[in-house]
């Protein structure tokens, strides 16, 4: 057996991997993780996790996209090639702003996505807990903990016997 | 209260406070657990293709061959194929155009704001009412671009986007037409990121299905869009909020959208188009004609994929009432259109609305009311809510009703403006007809590819709202 990435404990029900996170998550753990086919109302407290830092990205985007918008109409209608149209001003916030408020959305769209996918390590086509047999069911109905060996609280007996008390099953090793 | 009262009548005051139990309604009926869900929509992509599939695909691309044959004829020969002439220089393109895009915002509205206000019956219908978005904003897209004639000229050096042409000349910033390709082009990327976003865990699930299943071809093809999405808590953390966010920006996007399309008319000077109602009153025709053509998708695709315990009567009733309400809206904003007319003393504009009422263009008037303000009015009742076979007719009533709202207002205005010397009639030429009739063949050919090859539903959405999904134990009852 190559080296070994972590323990993998299933559950069958949300009530009982909400209160193993709180477990795992009072016994000190840090490099561990809950796998889960659909989000779970309250496990980011249960598991300790801090408000996710996705926002500040938004807020970049959008305050970049704005910007753009404004700076580019700005320049075209000042600097680039002033044309006189129905005797209306060569700049205005006024008009430029509906073209300004868009790209706001816009750009605040992918810098979210590129933030959640930079924040999640996305992508990631390889990853121990994929290739593992029964992670398909963690797709499907069942959840799972996985605590990494690298954790500095990891010991092989006593954080099997964790799982175990917390209510795991079918706790097994994790090739890396 | 209760006629079954005991002889001890109810004291007048009670010594406890009893609410009235209100039992929420079940969004997933019959108890059906995470694993049938997950078999149920996965099983119609894995499953083999059905026979009536390749019947509709055959049909809907026959009728897609109309645009196409259209649009050829289009550019092989110029813009004069279509029926516009002076005085109504604008015609069925932007009436198809606003169509379109309107009906696309129904989706917006299912995913974004229903979102935002934890309306839990969107999870089972927002997947397809977004594939529904992103397919009418293509058809809608058609238009504008191929009204350009010589569709190579619209991007590079645009007359559309923002590349300056050959005397370095930019587009024109101040128009509400230029804001308009920026509002479309945002609606239509926003749109297929946020139906991206919200596919990756199931398509994560799908990958590991057929990876399981020995299906390895199919399993990188999934594998490949789902980024190696694996469902942790952390991924999940940052994907809920990210989730949260496009939802929150989707909200002001679509209002703006179909506010900045009702610019194109409103900031114009023409009888008719120059009000400053037409904002709101473009957004609620828009979900209007959106919910209409969900319903129009969704009854269907129920009936034949046997949705029933995941598409229930209670979704079916929150968008009857929706398209109550919205019609409603619609049917306040053409008497205020009216009463403003007669209110703002304004002969030409006063003449603009009887002549719409009572002119040539009276018939396309008549359809558009009867069609959108008395159609809707039968959602009061909840058997007509429940005849689901009624409330597809009527859907397609509402649908119809919305394409002669914008033909009544873009061409009874252009007709008839003020100067009687340049009044015109217009008559659609067979080209028109035809490109737009192949539009639904468009629209459908892609919202079949999309029934067999995307899961339909988000999996991951609708095990979170079943009683099982509550960490804090709803599950006993």
């Amino acid at each position: 057996m190559n080296k070994t990435y972590g323990l993998i404990a299933a559950f069958d029900t949300t009530p009982e991997l909400y209160h193993a996170c709180e477990k795992v998550r009072d016994a000190g753990y840090s490099q561990w993780d809950a796998l889960t086919p659909f989000p779970i109302h309250g496990l980011d407290a249960a598991m300790g996790l801090r408000r996710s830092k996705v926002p500040r990205f938004s807020l970049a985007g959008g305050v970049t996209g704005f910007c753009t918008g404004m700076g580019f109409i700005a320049w075209l209608g000042l600097y680039e090639y002033p044309l006189i149209v129905g005797g209306k001003p060569m700049f205005s916030p006024m008009f430029a702003f509906p073209v300004s408020y868009e790209l706001t959305i816009l750009f605040t769209a992918f810098a979210t996505i590129g933030g959640m996918f930079f924040l999640n390590k996305l992508p990631m086509h390889y990853h121990p807990v994929l290739k593992a047999p029964q992670f398909v069911r963690a797709m499907d109905d069942r959840f799972y903990i996985v605590i990494e060996t690298n954790d500095p609280k990891f010991n092989a007996t006593a954080t099997r016997d964790l799982l175990a008390k917390a209510g795991g099953k079918d706790i097994v090793e994790l090739e890396a | 209260m209760g006629a079954h009262a005991s002889n001890t009548p109810a004291p007048a005051i009670l010594a406890e406070v009893r609410p009235a139990v209100m039992p929420r309604p079940t969004l997933v009926e019959n108890h059906r657990d995470s694993h049938w869900i997950t078999e149920k929509i996965c099983g119609l992509v894995e499953g083999k293709t059905p026979v009536w599939w390749w019947w509709c695909f055959g049909l809907a691309s026959i009728v897609a061959s109309f645009t196409v044959s259209g649009l050829i004829y289009l550019v092989a020969t110029g813009v004069g194929v279509w029926g516009h002439a002076n005085p109504v220089n604008w015609a069925w393109d932007i009436v198809n155009f606003v169509f379109w895009i309107g009906i696309g915002h129904a989706g917006t509205l299912i995913s974004a704001i229903l979102c935002l206000l934890r309306q839990k019956w969107r999870t089972s219908i927002n997947r397809p009412a977004e594939a529904m978005t992103i397919f009418a904003v293509v058809c809608a897209a058609i238009f504008p671009v191929f009204h350009v004639g010589r569709i190579w000229f619209a991007v590079l050096p645009g007359y559309l986007f923002p590349f300056p042409n050959s005397n370095a000349i930019w587009q024109n910033f101040r128009s509400p037409l230029e804001w308009d390709v920026f509002a479309v082009s945002t609606y239509g990327t926003v749109s297929v990121l946020f139906w991206y976003v919200g596919l990756i865990p199931d398509l994560g699930t799908l990958r590991d299905r057929f990876t399981a299943a020995g299906n390895l071809f199919k399993a990188r093809i999934y594998g490949f869009f789902a980024m190696g999405w694996r469902g942790s808590n952390r991924q999940w953390s940052n994907y809920e909020m990210a989730y949260l966010i496009l939802a929150g920006i989707s909200t002001p996007l679509v209002l703006s959208v179909h506010t900045i399309v009702s610019f194109d008319f409103a900031v114009s000077l023409i009888p008719g188009w120059h009000t400053t109602i037409f904002p709101p009153y473009f957004v609620a025709g828009a979900i209007f004609s959106g919910f209409g053509m969900v319903l129009t998708l969704m009854l269907p695709l129920r009936a034949i994929c046997r949705l029933e315990d995941l598409i229930t009567q209670y979704h079916i009733d929150c968008m009857c009432k929706i398209i109550l309400a919205t019609g409603t809206m619609v049917g306040y904003a053409y008497s205020m259109e009216f009463f403003i007319a007669w209110y703002g003393a304004n002969p030409y504009e006063g003449f603009a609305f009887i002549n719409r009422a009572f002119g040539h263009y009276a018939w396309a008037y008549w359809i558009m009311i009867s069609c959108n303000v008395i159609t809707p009015q039968f959602f009061w009742f909840k058997s007509v809510r429940e005849n689901t076979t009624l409330v597809w007719i009527l859907c397609l009533f509402v649908n119809v009703g919305m394409w002669f709202e914008r033909f009544v207002i873009i061409v009874t205005s252009l007709a008839r403006d003020f100067l009687p010397s340049s009044w015109g009639y217009y008559s659609p030429s067979v080209v028109e007809i035809f490109t737009f009739f192949g539009t639904f063949g468009v629209f459908s050919v892609l919202f079949l590819l999309f029934i067999r090859f995307v899961p339909i539903m988000p999996m991951s959405e609708i095990k979170a709202v079943i009683p099982a999904a509550d960490p804090h134990g709803s599950s006993k009852h």
